[in-house]
């Protein structure tokens, strides 16, 4: 396996607030990583550094094997918010990347139509986000992110605004793409559960700013499936995991007081 | 409440509204020159016909409509230049604040030097009312655009005309046909006041030149043409909105489905 996105050293701050200082992280090929940690830590912060959209303070930022600056066009992003435009369709919005890559209207609209059915989405082509429920709404993103052709996908809470049936559905069917493309994926959550079910490996992020994140391996076979959250070794990585952030809230609270601003 | 039944509503608030006031007129017996009851307003119309739809609606018209292709066109031009660059932004939107505070009817004897009594003065006149409501409503549609829609753009490496294509001016357009619809009965009192300001055709000029007369009658006709001609046009507006903004594209699928 090869690194495919690492920092190295990499310091950032917003202003007079730093959020990082020689952090080192690195993903590597085909591997899928959880980011868990306080909310306010700046987890977004990394998802833009690693995008593109904020340009470190120190540090670089490699893809594959050499450092690179211009990062956005680069790595697959899914946001929060599914951020369909409400005025293109299901095929228009997933074809989006593509129009921008000077790919032809008919051709990017004729490639998304053919992986439809892999997204249990074919009936619903021609469907306007509003038409949709909050699950499909998500599909329809992430094939978005997924269509702009990057082997590397930033998820930044792509569940959290699911509810709990739909989510427990969601995670499922992301391992499932997530084993189909042999993508790398590194998905941010606010959730343990969620965190430990999907990945290699958690990362937990914590201190202002953040340096040395604590790191734990997953010691589960794929695939999973929701009913791995009932093994051994899930619940005693769930009870690390719970144990370290518990310490991390307390340090950071120490530290600022209570009084320190949220920055997603 | 569906359209038929809000078009029915209307037609009979409408009807006992005339009734009301030709009642009025003839029971009180009030002199023509003072208020006119409907019917003499429309008698008048129909005698005047001629002049009124021939020559004065025309010249109306003319004006109204160039005033406000040019509002829409620089009005605009100046919203993307507004949303692209700060600094001309900073330096504009005062001026076209100001330019609203103006009391065109004080500035009437300058505005005949500067454009004279020909069609110029009126399409200023109008440009002047209409100008405001394009350029505000577009800026701020422009500016109002999702941020984090534009990042999820820029990682898809997108550039800064197909953001503007893609994202910001779809995007914008329901707050451009707010403004547009605006403008668009506006544009019909600035070109009235044009005239009054000087003119020698047009429908408010023909007003003038009646109440001067005591024609009441031929005055209330001239403004119902105005009337009609303003709600024409933001009827008109509408439907373009229904046809040209891609967020109606719901409504319109909607409507075929039926």
């Amino acid at each position: 396996m090869s690194e495919q996105i690492a920092f190295s050293q990499v310091s950032f701050s917003y202003g007079t607030k730093p959020i990082l200082d020689s952090f080192d992280f690195f993903v590597e090929k085909g591997e899928f990583v959880s980011l868990i940690g306080p909310s306010g830590i700046g987890k977004s912060t990394l998802f833009q550094l690693a995008a593109g959209l904020l340009q470190p303070g120190s540090g670089d930022i490699r893809i594959g094997k050499e450092a690179v600056e211009k990062r956005l066009g680069k790595i697959g992003y899914m946001p929060q918010r599914d951020l369909l435009m409400p005025w293109r369709t299901v095929v228009e919005n997933a074809a989006l990347p593509l129009e921008i890559q000077g790919m032809a209207k008919r051709d990017a609209q004729q490639k998304v139509r053919d992986e439809l059915p892999r997204y249990g989405l074919q009936d619903w082509a021609d469907a306007y986000p509003g038409e949709l429920s909050g699950g499909m709404r998500q599909r329809v993103s992430f094939l978005r992110a997924l269509l702009f052709g990057s082997k590397i996908m930033l998820l930044d809470e792509p569940f959290s605004a699911l509810d709990g049936i739909t989510r427990l559905e969601m995670q499922e069917w992301l391992l499932q793409m997530w084993q189909e493309t042999g993508s790398t994926m590194i998905m941010i959550t606010h959730d343990i559960d969620e965190a430990i079910l999907m990945a290699n490996r958690v990362i937990l992020l914590s201190g202002v700013p953040i340096t040395q994140p604590f790191e734990l391996s997953v010691p589960i076979e794929y695939p999973r499936t929701t009913a791995s959250r009932n093994l051994a070794e899930f619940l005693t990585v769930r009870e690390q995991i719970w144990q370290l952030l518990r310490q991390a809230v307390r340090d950071q609270g120490q530290l600022q007081g209570n009084g320190g601003k949220a920055y997603g | 409440m569906d359209k038929g039944s809000r078009g029915l509503w209307f037609g009979v608030s409408l009807g006992l509204f005339l009734l009301v006031w030709e009642a009025g007129c003839r029971l009180l017996a009030i002199p023509p020159f003072i208020l006119p009851p409907p019917s003499a307003v429309i008698l008048s119309l129909w005698d005047l016909r001629e002049a009124l739809l021939g020559l004065h609606l025309w010249a109306t018209l003319q004006e109204v409509l160039i005033g406000l292709s040019i509002s829409i066109f620089f009005g605009s031009l100046l919203a993307f230049a507004m949303n692209r660059s700060q600094v001309v932004e900073r330096i504009v939107y005062p001026y076209i604040v100001i330019s609203q505070t103006i009391p065109i009817i004080a500035l009437s004897p300058v505005f005949i030097l500067w454009f004279g009594y020909d069609l110029s003065g009126k399409i200023a006149v109008t440009v002047l009312f209409t100008f405001f409501p394009i350029v505000v409503t577009t800026y701020d549609g422009l500016r109002a655009t999702d941020k984090e829609m534009i990042s999820l753009l820029q990682t898809m490496g997108a550039n800064s005309w197909q953001i503007f294509t893609k994202l910001q001016l779809p995007a914008s357009l329901p707050a451009f046909f707010s403004g547009l619809k605006v403008a668009a009965t506006y544009s019909v009192s600035g070109a009235t006041i044009g005239e009054w300001l000087g003119a020698s055709e047009g429908l408010g000029y023909f007003g003038r030149r009646a109440s001067g007369n005591f024609q009441a009658p031929a005055l209330f006709a001239s403004v119902l043409l105005l009337s009609l001609l303003g709600m024409l046009l933001f009827w008109l507006v509408g439907r373009m909105e229904h046809h040209f903004a891609p967020q109606s594209r719901i409504l319109r699928k909607r409507e075929r489905r039926k």
